[in-house]
């Protein structure tokens, strides 16, 4: 049973990257491979807040707004590049942010910071993950029926066309970095409490990769298509030892094979079958 | 009353001065033509007027307002609005689509405005209208990447329309366009100027941009060579042999 209930919550704190991540791919276009940095800013804002004594709320609250606050600056400072050169640019912010952690003897340097206190039960961390989840996917759901969501989806498409029809741009990628890299916070803040303990390792790279590829396998831009590739991705490594030994090769793979064969993910074949989108 | 006007506007691209010291002015309800041979500098010119480029020196005014360091899509939403010589649709929107998200350019510039609001019917609506009165409504829900160019061409002029503009700059709407589609929108065009609108237009298609123009604009090697009444301009000895070089006689001019 805690196994099962263990899974369900990582999944669930996937789900919740995923869709942070697909707010800001997928809706406004701005490509990121360091969404783990976000993720691993929201983790230790809320640690160090709860060991210092900061109640439960507070710090994930904290975690939220350091992880969404530092990544609208982020998305600032990026403004002047695009595509390719954004990739960099995000994983650049990914290695910095691993490169400072694990010097600094505040956040623990590479042992990163234990003893975080935990004062709910696994079964309410699962509850709360699932409810971050469905929440990021309700707004996400929301803002693509929005005109925020048409906004995006003209930046997304043509940024010198959506400035010439009165759409301020760099206004729209600062939102879409804020409220994606603020939920990745969100995740990052429960899994601190959650494991009680986080260390700079768990938000490498490869991790901004693993959620990059929850995405596209899920189709980015499909909330419920993301929804899907984040369970899919969580649920494979632990069906499939292998998976989890050669995570990157896997990852790797699915990410070359989608772009080939499905663009559009899992949700791009929901609609081949279906013949109906998947919002 | 001038709506737009600029003083000693110069751009140069490398060693090229592309513009150089132009003075123009706009008045209000004008349908004015730039005209002038290739590389005369007029399609540069009208991206300096219309903010999507920067000049190297010189201001551009509108209604008195400097706005030669405002971004495109304040301009835009000041309703001086530019459509390009090739057409830049929403690749992955309809036509109507394309429209619509113009339409709704009033929603689209608060983002908590647009994040709160759902309701796009009387958007669609107004892209339909517009889509209609350039006669592309059967185009409205074919995708922007399936229509052939006129239509996307009139697609642009309505996409314009939908955001409610004072003054529209038009950068070769005629190009690539057959003699009839290439009347049929040159009318569309005067047909916008008679209900009020001001229109600055840089074409290539003579026939078609002194038919409608109250005013021509001349443009050779960046600068202003003539600007005054379309008959007269073209009547001018220095016009004729800008585009076909001194020492031709009227008759090839006509030919």
């Amino acid at each position: 049973m805690d196994y099962y209930l263990s899974v369900a919550t990582f999944a669930a704190l996937n789900v919740t990257l995923a869709l942070g991540l697909n707010l800001i791919t997928g809706f406004c276009g701005q490509v990121s491979l360091g969404h783990a940095a976000f993720y691993g800013l929201g983790a230790y804002a809320a640690a160090l807040c709860s060991t210092a004594g900061l109640p439960f709320p507070a710090s994930v609250l904290v975690g939220v707004l350091v992880a969404g606050g530092v990544g609208a600056i982020v998305g600032f400072l990026a403004l002047r590049v695009r595509e390719d050169f954004l990739a960099i640019v995000t994983m650049a912010v990914g290695f910095v942010f691993l490169g400072v952690v694990r010097k600094q003897r505040w956040l623990g340097a590479e042992m990163g910071i234990a003893n975080i206190p935990s004062t709910l039960s696994p079964l309410a961390y699962g509850v709360l993950s699932v409810g971050a989840a469905v929440g990021v996917a309700l707004l996400s759901l929301h803002i693509r029926r929005s005109w925020m969501g048409r906004a995006f989806d003209a930046v997304a498409q043509d940024e010198d066309v959506a400035r010439s029809i009165g759409i301020n741009v760099a206004r729209y990628k600062v939102i879409a970095f804020f409220l994606g890299t603020a939920a990745a916070g969100l995740a990052g803040a429960i899994y601190a409490h959650l494991a009680q303990l986080v260390v700079p390792d768990a938000f490498n790279f490869v991790q901004s990769i693993t959620i990059l590829a929850m995405a596209v396998v899920g189709g980015l831009g499909s909330t419920l298509g993301v929804a899907l590739g984040a369970i899919a991705l969580t649920l494979m490594p632990e069906l499939f030892r292998f998976v989890n030994d050669y995570k990157l090769l896997v990852y790797g793979a699915l990410l070359v094979g989608v772009m080939r064969f499905s663009p559009r993910g899992l949700a791009g074949l929901v609609q081949r079958f279906s013949g109906r989108a998947l919002p | 009353m001038t709506i737009l006007a600029c003083t000693a506007l110069t751009r140069a691209f490398g060693g090229v001065h592309a513009v150089s010291g132009v003075r123009l002015t706009v008045e209000r309800g004008e349908l004015v033509g730039l005209i002038g041979p290739n590389g005369a500098g007029k399609t540069t010119l009208l991206r300096l007027l219309a903010g999507v480029l920067v000049p190297d020196s010189g201001s551009v005014t509108y209604d008195g307002l400097d706005v030669t360091r405002m971004p495109l899509h304040r301009r835009a939403q000041l309703g001086r609005v530019m459509t390009h010589q090739i057409v830049r649709p929403f690749r992955g929107m309809t036509i109507a689509e394309n429209v619509t998200v113009a339409a709704g350019s009033h929603t689209t510039r608060h983002p908590w405005r647009a994040l709160r609001t759902v309701n796009s019917a009387k958007a669609r609506d107004r892209a339909r209208t517009l889509l209609a009165r350039f006669g592309i409504a059967d185009a409205a829900d074919k995708p922007a990447t399936a229509v052939p160019l006129g239509y996307l061409k009139r697609m642009q002029l309505a996409r314009a329309l939908a955001l409610d503009p004072q003054l529209l700059m038009l950068d070769e709407p005629l190009a690539g366009l057959n003699a009839v589609e290439a009347t049929q929108l040159a009318d569309q065009i005067s047909a916008l100027h008679a209900s009020g609108l001001t229109v600055v237009l840089v074409e290539h298609n003579l026939h078609e941009v002194t038919r409608i123009s109250s005013r021509l604009a001349v443009m050779h090697n960046g600068a202003l060579l003539a600007d005054g009444p379309p008959d007269e301009v073209m009547a001018r000895r220095d016009v004729r042999d800008a585009y076909l070089g001194t020492g031709r006689s009227r008759a090839a001019a006509d030919a």
